[in-house]
């Protein structure tokens, strides 16, 4: 059965409803929450500073060091193990992939810029959701990028390309149609991709389709980044 | 075709488009991709004729020479100290550079400075590593005895400090305490307990509005409400 009226009534390019705000933990150096839906991620930037274990330092630039944090009580009723997994270990790493091109830590040798991100309530889409509230919580820190990135899921649910799949669509497989999804980060003003991952399958013309879905989706959503950073300083610019 | 995009004094944050056109020359917090200048951080925009620069709002500390800091005494080396600057590098001072006073081979120099003293100095040295070196030889360095310190947004800093000094000779009218401040966002202030708690709570509002208009106009009320004295901005002419 084609899929084409979504469960929650959205356009097939409409994202769940966001909010964004920044300067959340005063303790960290930059903060932000980005919801969306029913998923929620906080992000705290600390640093740049001194990094330990010594041997992780690079004398050539500074690094980038991202955690992903599922808190236990955030799913679809299964506990999450609290701490760090083989997944979250590989979602740390791609969120730091995802960064790092927009980034330029070259100033700061030996040194670290932390990123933690939390996420007390998820409903798919968190990598994403975390990728967008660490790029405003870095900016909010002060460290130089030289664009913003935005992280939105895309995917085919049973032959509609659909953006921001929530837990139901990603769970929407049949014996016949499978769901693809696919989390895509964007820098905007290049338009360059900088995550790009997929569960399941998807055809060539599919699969072009939901990139440029993502990356106009991306774009709105780094308009509503922005206007969370200009609000934390009372502009409406 | 040559135009900006954005105003003076305009809030950017990190991927604003500032100007088209190669008439206008990226400065801090600002770089050029073929054409255009974008803004590569979060702050204040402000143009100079044709010079394009973001005044950051945040940010941590980075070390450059000749900076006056606060910092604390961390350990002792064979022939000097290291001082914790309170951000990403920490400084070594050389016993050269710490007093003029003769001394042997073999002193204890924790006589000189104890672990955990605080103290103001200067950057003298910094090289591509970051490796910093300070002295306390210059006007107004030393040891700072009691008081206490405030960590402050080292971005927020000249807010504090004021044209010339003028926002913290006013604090000092008000209340009487003096103030020493760093520019890796440390301050210290010493004074009677009543006058340390209006102290912080301006540098606090000062931190908050840093970025608004009208600031000094705003610090003197609010000074002179607390304090009920009255107070008249002017430039410093001491260094504390």
């Amino acid at each position: 059965m084609p899929y084409l009226k979504r469960f929650d009534g959205r356009k097939f390019d409409e994202t769940r409803p966001i909010t964004a705000k920044v300067g959340i933990i005063p303790r960290a150096d930059g903060s932000a929450i980005f919801q969306i839906g029913n998923t929620t991620a906080i992000a705290a930037v600390y640093g740049p500073r001194e990094l330990h274990p010594k041997w992780m330092q690079n004398p050539n630039t500074g690094i980038l060091r991202c955690e992903y944090n599922m808190l236990p009580f955030s799913g679809h009723g299964e506990r999450v193990r609290p701490g760090g997994g083989r997944r979250a270990r590989e979602i740390g790493m791609v969120t730091e992939n995802a960064l790092r091109p927009v980034l330029d830590l070259k100033e700061y040798p030996n040194c670290v810029v932390d990123v933690y991100i939390d996420l007390p309530q998820t409903d798919a889409g968190t990598r994403c959701a975390g990728i967008t509230a660490a790029a405003m919580a870095l900016a909010d820190a002060g460290i130089e990028m030289k664009d913003m990135v935005a992280a939105v899921a895309v995917g085919n649910v049973q032959g509609s390309i659909v953006a921001d799949l929530n837990y139901d669509e990603e769970q929407n497989k049949t014996e016949t149609e499978g769901v693809a999804d696919i989390p895509v980060a964007f820098m905007p003003n290049s338009g360059k991709l900088t995550l790009l991952q997929m569960d399941g399958e998807i055809t060539r013309p599919h699969l072009k389709q939901a990139l440029e879905m993502g990356k106009e989706v991306c774009k709105r959503i780094v308009a509503i980044q922005k206007a969370a950073l200009r609000a934390k300083y009372g502009g409406s610019q | 075709m040559e135009s900006l995009h954005a105003k003076d004094k305009d809030l950017v944050v990190p991927g604003d488009l500032i100007a088209t056109g190669m008439g206008f020359l990226p400065s801090k917090g600002t770089y050029r991709d073929g054409d255009k200048i974008i803004a590569n951080r979060l702050g204040l925009l402000s143009i100079e004729g044709k010079v394009a620069k973001v005044v950051p709002l945040s940010g941590n500390y980075t070390p450059k020479v000749g900076d006056k800091l606060i910092g604390r005494i961390e350990d002792l080396l064979f022939s000097g100290w290291r001082v914790n600057l309170y951000g990403p590098y920490s400084a070594v001072m050389n016993v050269k550079d710490a007093t003029s006073e003769f001394i042997g081979r073999g002193a204890n120099l924790a006589e000189i400075f104890a672990l955990g003293d605080i103290v103001t100095c200067k950057i003298v040295n910094v090289t591509s590593q970051k490796l910093v070196d300070v002295s306390l030889k210059g006007p107004g360095l030393r040891k700072l005895k009691g008081g206490r310190l405030i960590k402050v947004m080292a971005a927020k800093v000249p807010r504090i400090i004021g044209k010339d000094g003028s926002m913290t000779s006013m604090m000092n009218q008000a209340t009487g305490v003096n103030i020493a401040v760093g520019m890796n966002g440390m301050v210290w202030i010493d004074g009677t307990p009543e006058g340390e708690i209006v102290v912080a709570e301006t540098i606090q509002k000062i931190q908050d509005e840093a970025h608004l208009p009208g600031l000094t106009d705003k610090i003197k009320a609010f000074l002179e409400q607390k304090t009920g004295k009255k107070v008249e901005p002017r430039a410093m002419t001491e260094s504390e």
